[in-house]
């Protein structure tokens, strides 16, 4: 036999499952693309290609108010999470293993682990309350629940890189007279600065794209882009949604591209 | 004998006083280092020598400052720097993996320390330039480390922790990632190197070879203990241990007895009945069965008939371009091994399955303390 008996693409009907896989991922993020391109006011019909959505999408205030907004939430929340995390990461790999540290691991990963509606039902009474003792209602509250769960996403790859470092070149900077700061200044977070970029850009597309905890939490108006959507949803489908979900699509994408050529640069 | 080092010995650079250490608590604990003395002469390169575990790397960190004896204390110039972190101390380290700053040019190295020190720029650019030059390694000041190969890898370590020029400088086991050829020229490197910045040199390796070559003074160290320190001619002529005498060099072991003892010397009687001279370990004075040691090349090989101190069968032997080995079997069932230097024309006498006569040197015995 020619083909190796265990090699999985040699099995009968792998090459069927892997189209059906492709499709059932993708073909439904084409048709959004696709449509986003229609002329036709209705979803049911296609008049042609035209960029008339985009337009009305990019001329329409609410939608550019809700981006802004997003864009700067985003900026926010992955800026505090990968602070939080870069020490986090810090402090979990920079010390002798002892009992509670897996905890401790647990512990930073929970937005990862408790559902996110229970998260966000947890914060809408929380936040409920102090915005009624306290009577500010901005964006802060926002802020702090995206914080909350970027960290885990801007924490992994923080905490990877700093336990693939040799811990020598640390000793070899204190070897050569400098203080735990100078250490960190000048050798850990230079050689960290990958993995906190790349920490920082999971973070910042992971808050973009919230919904939930957003719609729990959020004020009245203070709509997300994704929120925004939503609710536009709910009462009738306009084509600039599509014309919105594919510009978030290109971004995403992006973000993710740029994400992988920092991060393999470096090794 | 001692032709390398002054008779007088210079000051301590380094003491370490009944220094101890412990790893891990209660039922986990080990003992790296049993409580070990040793003085370290100004100008000194010093080996610690001994097999992986033995607490020699240890050792080095204690005196680096990347861990903290459990007890006792290590003097630099008799300051005690036991508690003080790595960065407070005036010693550098080459560490075995060299671990240079991959984000920085060769010079950017070389400078690091020096810049933490707070040095005046103009004052780190000229001493760099000198180190540069020392390791010979001007043409690359500006590479990044990852663009050079692994021996100039090693160079700017050297050159990076002799920039600050620290009191001491510890080398832990440098140069075991090259291989056999540079590893040889980087001997000669170092001797040079330490010759030329009167800089006190610690070195730790394994590799007795590398030990003998290169080193004024050595540490024998096994299961977290100094059992020798001496020149290389001491330690490999007068071994006072039985590990010391295995694990540097080949070695005959004998059952002897002690029969009469003058002055540091001793006469021991061998199992064939024959009385040597042997040598004593400083300060001991042994009675009775004893074991003494005779390299195979301080031994010589006579006919069966001569008035010999061992006689036995020849059992095999070994040609090795330089000199042969010859593997007895002694009367008494011991094996002992004979390395003669060949000359050419000389012709060897002794075949494979004859009998033969081990004559032993006046000054060729030692007797151990264990």
């Amino acid at each position: 036999m020619a083909r190796r008996t265990f090699d999985i693409r040699a099995q009968p009907g792998f090459g069927f499952m892997a189209l059906l896989t492709f499709f059932a991922l993708y073909l439904p993020i084409a048709a959004l693309v696709a449509y986003s391109f229609n002329a036709a006011e209705s979803l049911s019909r296609w008049d042609g290609l035209s960029l008339r959505w985009f337009a009305s999408a990019w001329n329409n205030s609410t939608v550019q108010d809700a981006a802004i907004r997003s864009l700067v939430l985003a900026v926010w929340a992955a800026t505090l999470a990968t602070i939080v995390a870069t020490m986090a990461a810090l402090a979990t790999t920079r010390t002798r293993p002892y009992p509670g540290l897996t905890f401790k691991y647990a512990f930073i990963n929970q937005p990862l682990m408790v559902p996110e509606i229970v998260t966000a039902v947890a914060l809408l009474i929380v936040f409920s309350r102090i915005k009624v003792w306290t009577g500010y209602s901005g964006m802060g509250y926002l802020i702090l629940a995206h914080t909350a769960f970027c960290i885990p996403f801007a924490y992994l790859p923080i905490r990877g890189r700093l336990e693939d470092m040799d811990l020598t070149m640390e000793r070899a900077a204190a070897d050569l007279y400098a203080t735990p700061w100078k250490t960190f200044r000048y050798v850990t977070l230079p050689l960290l600065r990958p993995a906190i970029i790349a920490g920082f850009m999971l973070a910042f597309v992971i808050s973009l794209d919230d919904v939930v905890i957003t719609e729990f939490v959020k004020s009245g108006g203070q709509d997300t882009l994704p929120t925004y959507m939503l609710g536009q949803l709910r009462r009738e489908t306009s084509p600039e949604i599509n014309a919105i979900a594919t510009v978030f699509l290109a971004l995403s994408v992006l973000l993710v591209t740029v994400f992988f050529f920092v991060n393999r640069r470096k090794t | 004998m001692g032709c390398c080092v002054p008779e007088t010995p210079g000051k301590n650079a380094i003491e370490v006083r009944e220094v101890r250490k412990v790893f891990g608590a209660g039922e986990a604990q080990v003992v790296a280092l049993e409580t070990v003395s040793v003085s370290i002469r100004e100008n000194e390169f010093f080996t610690l020598l001994g097999p992986s575990g033995c607490g020699k790397t240890t050792l080095l960190r204690l005196i680096a400052g990347f861990d903290f004896p459990t007890a006792g204390q290590i003097m630099l110039y008799g300051e005690d720097i036991a508690p003080l972190p790595p960065f407070k101390r005036p010693v550098n380290t080459v560490f075995q993996s060299y671990a240079l700053f991959p984000h920085m040019s060769v010079a950017q190295n070389i400078g690091f320390g020096l810049e933490m020190l707070g040095k005046p720029k103009s004052e780190i650019k000229a001493r760099v330039a000198e180190m540069l030059k020392l390791v010979r390694m001007e043409a690359l000041a500006n590479r990044r480390t990852s663009q050079i190969s692994g021996g100039q890898q090693q160079r700017v370590a050297l050159a990076r922790a002799l920039a600050p020029q620290p009191k001491v400088l510890l080398l832990d086991e440098p140069l075991s990632a090259l291989d056999y050829k540079l590893r040889k020229e980087m001997q000669i490197e170092l001797k040079r190197l330490q010759s030329e910045t009167g800089i006190t040199f610690i070195f730790v390796t394994h590799d007795q070879e590398e030990a003998l070559t290169m080193s004024d003074r050595i540490a024998v160290m096994s299961s977290g203990k100094i059992l020798q320190v001496g020149t290389p001619h001491d330690i490999y002529d007068r071994p006072a241990e039985r590990f010391v005498a295995d694990f540097i060099g080949e070695t005959n072991f004998l059952k002897a007895e002690v029969v009469g003892q003058t002055n540091g010397r001793a006469t021991v009687k061998l199992s064939s009945g024959v009385e040597i001279p042997a040598s004593l370990p400083a300060g001991f004075s042994p009675a009775g069965k004893v074991t003494i040691v005779i390299r195979p090349e301080h031994a010589h090989l006579a006919g069966a008939n001569d008035k010999a101190s061992l006689s036995g069968v020849v059992e095999n032997v070994v040609y090795l371009g330089t000199d042969t080995h010859f593997h007895l079997r002694l009367d008494d069932g011991d094996a002992f091994i004979v390395r003669q230097q060949n000359s050419r024309g000389g012709g060897d006498l002794v075949a494979q399955g004859s009998r033969a006569g081990i004559l032993i040197g006046s000054d060729a015995a030692q007797v151990l303390k264990d």
